[in-house]
C-alpha cells in the first residue's frame, strides 16, 4: 500500500472540535442497548449455577414452561451443535459453552437456562421454577493451585499443541521466546533481583450493562441490536451458535457506554436469539451489574517470577519471567502477551519469558486493554526500580539507558521500526513533575508500557451529498472517540468542514465484514480506510471537473476542497468547489461515493511512560495518589482531547486495578464481591488531575502517521503505582490490589 | 531463501531448530512452505500466527510480499482489547 501522504500541516487534523454525539449523549437522545423496545416483545432472563463446579445430572423446565406468562424456555439443546477443539482453535465451542452450560457448570454464575416471559418480573419468577439437580464438584479459582498436580480438572483434552508433556490438563497453552544465554547474562552482572508477583482479577466496569433485542423467526432470518465493540463478530459468532446462515441475521450496534475489550465477545445475545426463535417474538434481555461482574469476562489474574540483571552504571545484561495467567474455564488467558510485551521496552542480549494459559473455575476472561500487558509491566518494572534504588540510580536515566530504539532487536523477535520509547522517556525526563519536590509519606514511580496495537479487516463507505456534505460510514463502534476523529481525517482530505460530515455507525447488513473495535485498531484502520475512501471520491471528483473543463483528468489536482487546474499548461479554470461538482452529479455522471476495504497491516507498536506520586497513611493503609502524569506516543493525535482523554482512561482504570479493585472468592468458589459497593472502582474523588503529554513519532504505516492510543495507557500504571506506594511505604509492594490491609500488613511485615 | 525465526516454543515441533529456511515471495506462500517442510507446524498456524517482516507485523494477511533478505518472524497472533 502507497503511503505517500503528508505527515505535517494540517488543516482539521490536530483540531479540538466538539464531539458529533456530545447533544445527544446529554440530552439522553442516544439509544444504548437497553434503550430500544418492539411490538409484542418478551423480556428474557437467565438461570445462573450457584456453583463454582458441578456436574448437571438433570434440568426439568416442565414448570416454568406451563406457566401463563412464560413464552419459551432454553437450556443446551437449543443451539447448534459446534464441534469441540483443543485451545483456541475451538473458540466458537467455547463461546457456546461459556453461553449456555453444557454437561457440566464452570463458575459460580454459569448460565444453565434461560426463559422469556411477558415481563421481566415474570421472566426472573419463572428462573425459580427451573429444577436443576447438580452433582457438586471440587473446584479451584487460584492460579498456582489449578496448576498443582492435585488440583481439580475442569475439562480434560483442552490444552494445544504447544504445552509440554507432563504439565497438569488444567494447563491449556504455552509460549516460550527470547534470545540469547541468561545464565551468561546473569553471570555478567553486579545485581540480580529475582522476586514474585501476583495480580487479582479485575472487571472493565463499563458503566453500560449488556443489553440487546433479539428476533429470529423459523424461516432463519434474524435481527440484533446490541451493544458491543463489533457486531460483526457477534453475527458470525451468533450465525455459527443458532446454526443459521451469517448474512441472514443482520446485527445493528448500539451507542456503547464503555467495553475496554470486554464487548468483543457474545454472553446475551445468542441467549435471546434462541428464545424468540422458540417463541416466536422479539426477546430483549439486560443484565444486571451482579450478572456483568459474576458472568462476563474479567481479565485474567496472574502469578509471576521475574529475575533481572543489571551492572552498577545501570546496563541491564539479563532477564527473566515466567508468567502464570488464569483465564476462567476455557483456554484464552494471554499468557502469551504478557511474555511477549513484559520486557519490550528493553535492549535485551539475553531474555526470556515464558507464558502459561490456565483454566480454573471462574468466568471466562474477556479482552481488557492491551490483554495480558498490565501485569507483566507490573513484575518487571517493580524489579527495574528495585534494583535502581539498590545501585542509587536514576529510574529514567536506566531506563534511558536500556529503552529499545529503531533498530533494536525486540524481546519478542523482531527489529523495531520508528518507536517512540525514548521520546516519552526524555518528555518524563523534562516534565516538572519529575523534578517537584515530595512531601514526607509520598513515594515518587516510574513505569514504562509497551503494546502492539492492530489493524484487523475494515470496510468503510463515504457518500456525497448535492448540497455538498458527506456521509460516512463506517463499521466500528465508536468506544473513544472515532466519529469525530473519522470526521476530521474525511474533513482533510475532503476540504470541507468538520460540521458537514456525519459520520455513521453501519449495520452489519449495509456495510462489508468489519473486525471488532479492539487493539486500539480504530483510529488506525477505519481512520486509513476513511482517508482511502476520501480519496476515491476526491479522484471522481477531479474526473467530473475534468470533463466539465474539457481538459484530461491527471490535469486537475484537489486542494483545499476545490478542483484546480493542475498547473499553468492545464488551462485557466476558476477553482470549483466539491459543492458545486455534487450540485450537478446526477447529471454528469451519478452519485459520488468512495470506498475502501483492506486489513491493513501498519499498526505501528506504541510506548508510554508513567510518573505517578502516592501518598501511603500509616495507620490506615490507605493510599492517595497526588499527581499523575502520563507520557504516550500517539503517532498523531487527530483529535487531542480524545488522545488526552483515552491517556486518562489509561491512568484512572490503572489506579482502580493497582489500587483496589479485585475480584474476591469465597472458600465456597462463589464470587464475595458482585456488586459495585463491594467491587470498588474509582470514583472522581479517589483521582487526581491526570496531566497528559502527547509524543508523536508518526507511525510509517498509517497515512497521517496515527497509531492507536486506547491501550497502551493501562499498561505502565501498575508499575508505576506500585513502585510510588513501594517508595512511599518503604516496602516493597508485590502483590495487587495494594488495599488499606495489605498496605497494613506489608507495613506491619517491615517492622 | 527467508530464513525464519520461529518462537522458541516451537522447537520441539521441529526437531529444535529455531531457524528455518523456506522458498516464499509472500506471508501466505511462507506458511504453506513452513507446514510442507515441517508439518506439525500445521497446529500452531491454525491456532493463529502472525508473521513479523523487517519489524513490521503482519496480523493475518497472506498476499503481504516478502522481500529478498528480508528479516522475518512468526509470532502468535496477537488479540486486543
Amino acid at each position: 500500500m502507497a503511503l505517500d501522504d503528508r505527515k505535517s500541516h494540517f488543516t482539521f487534523v490536530g483540531t479540538r472540535p466538539n464531539r458529533p454525539d456530545g447533544l445527544d449523549k446529554v440530552t439522553g437522545r442516544a439509544r444504548f442497548g437497553a434503550d430500544v423496545t418492539a411490538p409484542g416483545m418478551l423480556f428474557g432472563a437467565i438461570l445462573r449455577s450457584p456453583h463454582a463446579h458441578a456436574r448437571i445430572v438433570r434440568i426439568d423446565t416442565s414448570k416454568a414452561e406451563a406457566h401463563r406468562d412464560v413464552k419459551a424456555v432454553v437450556t443446551r439443546a437449543d443451539f447448534a451443535d459446534v464441534p469441540f477443539k483443543p485451545g483456541l482453535e475451538g473458540e466458537f465451542w467455547n463461546v457456546l459453552e461459556n453461553v449456555m452450560a453444557g454437561e457440566k457448570a464452570l463458575y459460580d454464575g454459569h448460565a444453565v437456562a434461560a426463559v422469556a416471559a411477558s415481563s421481566a418480573l415474570a421472566a426472573r419468577d419463572a428462573l425459580k421454577l427451573i429444577e436443576v439437580e447438580y452433582e457438586v464438584l471440587p473446584h479451584v479459582t487460584d492460579v498456582d493451585k489449578a496448576m498443582a498436580p492435585d488440583a481439580p480438572v475442569i475439562r480434560e483434552g483442552a490444552a494445544d499443541y504447544s504445552v509440554p508433556e507432563g504439565m497438569h490438563p488444567n494447563v491449556v497453552r504455552y509460549h516460550e521466546s527470547g534470545h540469547g544465554d541468561v545464565e551468561a547474562g546473569f553471570a555478567e552482572a553486579d545485581l540480580v533481583i529475582e522476586d514474585h508477583f501476583v495480580t487479582e482479577a479485575t472487571h472493565q466496569g463499563y458503566i453500560e450493562p449488556h443489553a440487546c433485542l433479539a428476533s429470529l423467526g423459523a424461516d432463519g432470518k434474524g435481527e440484533l441490536w446490541c451493544c458491543t465493540q463489533g457486531h460483526w463478530i457477534v453475527q458470525k459468532t451468533c450465525a455459527a451458535l443458532l446454526g443459521i446462515e451469517t448474512a441472514q441475521l443482520r446485527v445493528t450496534a448500539s451507542e456503547i457506554g464503555g467495553g475496554f475489550g470486554g464487548k468483543t465477545t457474545v454472553f446475551i445475545e445468542p441467549v435471546a436469539l434462541a428464545l424468540s426463535r422458540k417463541a416466536n417474538r422479539p426477546v430483549k434481555i439486560v443484565m444486571s451489574r451482579s450478572e456483568v461482574l459474576r458472568a462476563t469476562g474479567p481479565t485474567a489474574s496472574a502469578s509471576m517470577d521475574v529475575k533481572i540483571g543489571m551492572k552498577k552504571d545501570g546496563t541491564i545484561t539479563a532477564a527473566q519471567g515466567v508468567f502464570r495467567l488464569q483465564g476462567g474455564a476455557f483456554p484464552g488467558a494471554p499468557g502469551d502477551m504478557t511474555a511477549m510485551c513484559a520486557f519490550a521496552p528493553y535492549n535485551l542480549t539475553n531474555v526470556r519469558q515464558v507464558g502459561y494459559d490456565v483454566m480454573s473455575n471462574r468466568p471466562k476472561q474477556a479482552a481488557y486493554r492491551a490483554p495480558g500487558a498490565p501485569m507483566g509491566a507490573f513484575a518487571v518494572e517493580s524489579v527495574i526500580d528495585e534494583l535502581c534504588k539498590k545501585l542509587g540510580l536514576d529510574p529514567v536515566e536506566v531506563r534511558l539507558k536500556n529503552a529499545v530504539r529503531e533498530g533494536t532487536k525486540a524481546s519478542y523477535g523482531p527489529t523495531y521500526d520508528r518507536i517512540g520509547l525514548v521520546e516519552t522517556l526524555e518528555a518524563a525526563k523534562a516534565h516538572p513533575h519529575y523534578s517537584a519536590p515530595l512531601k514526607p509519606g509520598q513515594g515518587r514511580g516510574v513505569a514504562c508500557g509497551f503494546w502492539f496495537n492492530h489493524g484487523g479487516e475494515t470496510s468503510v463507505s463515504l457518500a456525497l451529498s448535492e448540497d455538498g456534505s458527506a456521509q460516512l460510514m463506517v463499521g466500528t463502534p465508536d468506544i473513544g472517540g472515532s466519529r469525530a476523529s473519522m470526521a476530521l481525517m474525511a474533513a482533510e482530505v475532503l476540504g470541507i468542514p468538520y460540521e458537514n460530515i456525519r459520520v455513521t455507525i453501519a449495520d452489519t447488513a449495509t456495510l462489508g465484514y468489519n473486525d471488532v473495535s479492539h487493539g486500539s485498531r480504530v483510529t488506525y484502520a477505519s481512520g486509513l480506510a476513511t482517508i482511502k475512501a476520501a480519496q476515491h471520491a476526491v479522484e471522481k471528483l477531479c474526473e467530473r471537473a475534468a470533463a466539465k473543463w474539457g481538459i484530461p483528468v491527471d490535469a486537475v489536482k484537489w486542494e483545499n476542497g476545490c478542483a484546480v487546474p493542475s498547473g499553468p499548461n492545464a488551462g485557466d479554470f476558476d477553482p470549483l468547489p466539491l459543492a458545486e461538482i455534487t450540485a450537478d452529479m446526477g447529471r454528469t455522471g451519478g452519485p459520488i461515493s468512495g470506498h475502501f476495504e483492506a486489513t491493513p497491516e501498519g499498526a505501528g507498536v506504541s510506548f508510554g511512560t508513567h510518573i505517578v506520586d502516592a501518598e501511603v497513611d500509616p495507620e490506615t493503609g490507605k493510599t492517595s495518589i497526588t499527581r499523575y502524569t502520563v507520557i504516550q506516543d500517539a503517532g498523531k493525535a487527530i483529535h487531542p482531547a480524545y488522545v488526552e482523554g483515552q491517556f486518562q482512561g489509561g491512568a484512572a482504570q490503572g489506579i482502580g486495578w493497582a489500587l483496589n479493585e479485585e475480584y474476591i472468592y469465597g472458600e465456597d468458589g462463589r464470587l464475595q464481591n458482585p456488586v459495585f459497593l463491594d467491587y470498588r472502582i474509582p470514583v472522581a474523588s479517589d483521582l487526581p488531575m491526570i496531566d497528559t503529554v502527547i509524543v508523536e513519532v508518526p507511525n510509517p504505516g498509517h497515512p497521517f502517521g496515527v497509531r492507536g492510543v486506547g491501550e497502551t495507557g493501562i499498561v505502565p500504571p501498575l508499575a508505576a503505582i506500585a513502585n510510588a506506594v513501594s517508595n512511599a511505604a518503604g516496602v516493597r509492594m508485590r502483590q495487587l490490589p495494594m488495599s488499606p490491609p495489605r498496605i497494613l500488613a506489608a507495613l506491619k511485615g517491615n517492622g | 531463501m527467508v530464513e525464519v525465526h520461529l518462537w522458541s516454543g516451537l522447537r520441539s515441533l521441529t526437531g529444535g531448530q529455531e531457524v528455518v529456511q523456506v522458498q516464499a515471495a509472500t506471508t501466505g506462500e511462507l506458511l504453506r512452505e513452513l507446514v510442507r517442510l515441517h508439518p506439525q507446524l500445521q497446529a500452531p498456524i491454525d491456532a493463529g500466527v502472525s508473521v513479523a517482516v523487517n519489524g513490521r507485523i503482519i496480523a493475518a494477511g497472506l498476499s503481504e510480499p516478502i522481500p529478498e533478505g528480508a528479516e522475518v518472524y512468526l509470532m502468535q497472533r496477537l488479540r486486543g482489547g
